[in-house]
């Protein structure tokens, strides 16, 4: 360890320093006020170390890490993401109390876990930036003192812990088959092996620690068949943090999946496997999320499912990436423009989310009747961040679609690309039955609603990104094209 | 002892866990059934470790202890992370209990309608 391996890793330190800094000043001062703000400012710390890290990408720690544009990327997706979170937590957490200081600072600490995980190439490291990624959400889906919440942090603590143990359980394996845990260079073992060997079915170890690894992962990005915490978790949950669950930890997962997918099982025998599973797990996913997100009536849990559904549009992206014999970039490509689009658009949802229950105190759909006349604003923005999500044009929402079902179509995955279009339009049924419930339908009383600052900031950033990008994604797609670019190499 | 032996305990392990988790109604004895699958995989990882010959044996000792030890370090970072787990595991369903007298999970069904 030296100079150089600090440097590496300076956006994931500060990150960590950062959350302690929230504690101590939590502890000895009693304006809590101080702290949002606070750990606003502290954000701009890590944003400055990845810019500086992304001009001399290199690995080190022994080879354990890796930062490169990829790892980058990710990592301005998780910090726009922490940002807009605790800003859009200004108010929600003065229900807190005295605890304030603990809620951003475990924001932070589980922020820090995500960039370690876009950056770790080496298989312990992997488990232990999956382990502080999972911990400090758990503690924060429990943060909330009553039933739902302490349900919804031991349903997603148990699970977690359960799909961390069958993971384990394939990269030992991995371990044992290739005698290394160093992503690389397992990469190279079987290779080797199968060019000697040339069927994987022949070896079942290796097929069968790719399927524990893929369930593993599959738990992180909420994927059926590993999709059952999602709605629990997400409604138990405090409603900004549910936005961080859904976006941020997902952004991390597949940032791994990708990682490990590319770099380990990219060799063809594999691929052409892992492919169809992956497309057929997408379709799945889709599909399932969509129906049932149809009867839901919590709005959290609709997104929930909503999520699940999303969960599989960007894993076409994942099958579509090894249909063809040399490896097609537009698929993953596809997928970091999706996750980067989604970060903005979902957060602006529970941003404004966050401030109508704040106002009815309830989750209810129905408590978003006649938002149009108690606060135009947060209506207009609602309605444009579900138009985004169903992938309406001029949104970001619907270039990321378009990119992914492309790069469906370009790797005879056509089909794979009808059941998502189709879905899409499914989705529109709920997406749209809430700009109904806001625009037509009479609420109960009618009061005005004035969001806090902090909300009404986090929202109108979030959806202006939205917007901006759905005319101007170049910006996005480069950044994005930069990173496939090094992850191939 | 065989290679093969340590695996076959490592799984047996592995699935009484699972299992356990799947079917225990008390919360302590969920958390106690993960311990069993995450010390399935540690079986597994410290058996392979003294088993597995790397494909390459290194000359210097920096080298090969990059690689002889790996298996066991990995089970030290699972046992504490295990570990770490488990305490907020606990912490939770102390939680829990506090709302509403009880640590059976069959009673936590607030959030499944």
């Amino acid at each position: 360890m030296n100079y150089a391996d600090i440097i590496l890793i300076a956006p994931e330190i500060s990150m960590a320093l950062l959350a302690s800094i929230i504690i101590i000043v939590d502890l000895f001062s009693s304006n809590k006020k101080l702290l949002a703000p606070l750990s606003l400012i502290g954000l701009l710390a890590p944003l400055c170390f990845c810019i500086m890290v992304r001009d001399n990408p290199s690995i080190g720690f022994n080879g354990t890490v890796k930062v490169d544009d990829f790892s980058v990327f990710f990592k301005y997706v998780i910090i726009l993401a922490t940002g807009l979170v605790i800003l859009s937590s200004t108010t929600y957490a003065k229900r807190f109390d005295k605890h304030q200081g603990e809620y951003y600072s475990l924001i932070l600490l589980s922020a820090t876990g995500m960039m370690l995980l876009t950056s770790a190439i080496e298989l312990i490291t992997i488990y232990i930036a999956l382990e502080l990624t999972a911990l400090p959400t758990a503690a924060l889906a429990a943060f909330i003192r009553e039933k739902k919440s302490a349900e919804s942090g031991v349903k997603f603590l148990i699970l977690s812990a359960v799909s961390s143990a069958v993971l384990l359980y394939g990269m030992v394996l991995i371990y044992g088959f290739t005698g290394t845990t160093y992503l690389s260079e397992i990469g190279t073992v079987i290779a080797n092996h199968l060019s000697t060997s040339g069927q994987v079915t022949d070896n079942g170890i290796l097929l069968f620690s790719v399927i524990l690894i893929t369930a593993g992962f599959g738990f992180k990005i909420s994927a059926v068949p590993f999709q059952m915490w999602a709605p629990d978790v997400y409604e138990g949950a405090p409603t900004p943090i549910t936005g961080f669950l859904s976006v941020a930890s997902k952004a991390a997962g597949f940032a791994i999946i990708l990682r490990i997918l590319y770099t380990v099982f990219e060799n063809e025998t594999l691929s052409s496997d892992w492919a169809s599973m992956m497309a057929v797990l997408s379709a799945i996913s889709m599909s399932v999320g969509n129906l049932i997100a149809i009867k839901q009536n919590n709005i959290k849990r609709m997104l929930a499912y909503s999520t699940i559904a999303q969960a599989g549009y960007i894993m076409v992206g994942l099958a579509a990436m090894a249909g063809n014999t040399t490896l097609n970039t537009s698929g993953p490509v596809g997928i970091l423009v999706y996750l980067a689009g989604y970060t903005f658009t979902n957060l602006a949802a529970f941003a404004v989310i966050t401030a109508v229950s704040e106002d009815s105190g309830d989750d209810s759909i129905d408590s978003f009747a006649g938002l149009i006349k108690k606060s135009p604003t947060l209506a207009v923005i609602m309605t444009v961040s579900m138009i985004s999500l169903i992938g309406i044009p001029p949104t970001i929402g619907f270039m990321a679609k378009i990119y992914l079902f492309g790069a469906a179509v370009e790797t005879n995955l056509t089909w794979l690309a009808i059941v998502g279009v189709v879905n899409s339009v499914v989705s529109a049924y709920y997406y749209l039955r809430i700009v109904k419930t806001m625009f037509i339908d009479s609420p109960d009383e009618t009061h005005k609603i004035h969001p806090s600052l902090g909300v009404l900031s986090a929202s109108v950033i979030a959806i202006s990104g939205t917007v901006f990008f759905g005319f101007f994604p170049k910006p996005i797609i480069e950044l994005a094209r930069d990173a496939i670019n090094t992850l191939i190499g | 002892m065989t290679l093969e032996r340590f695996l076959i305990l490592g799984a047996i392990l592995f699935g009484i866990g699972l299992y356990g988790v799947l079917s225990k109604k008390h919360a302590i004895a969920v958390l106690m059934s993960l311990e069993i699958m995450f010390n399935g995989v540690n079986v597994t990882a410290v058996a392979l470790s003294r088993y597995t010959v790397p494909y390459t044996v290194p000359d210097t000792f920096e080298a090969a202890s990059r690689f002889l030890l790996t298996g066991h370090v990995f089970t030290v970072f699972i046992i504490t992370v295990a570990a770490a787990e488990v305490a907020l595991g606990l912490a939770i369903i102390i939680a829990i209990y506090r709302t509403r007298q009880s640590v059976l999970i069959t009673d936590a069904k607030e959030l499944s309608r």
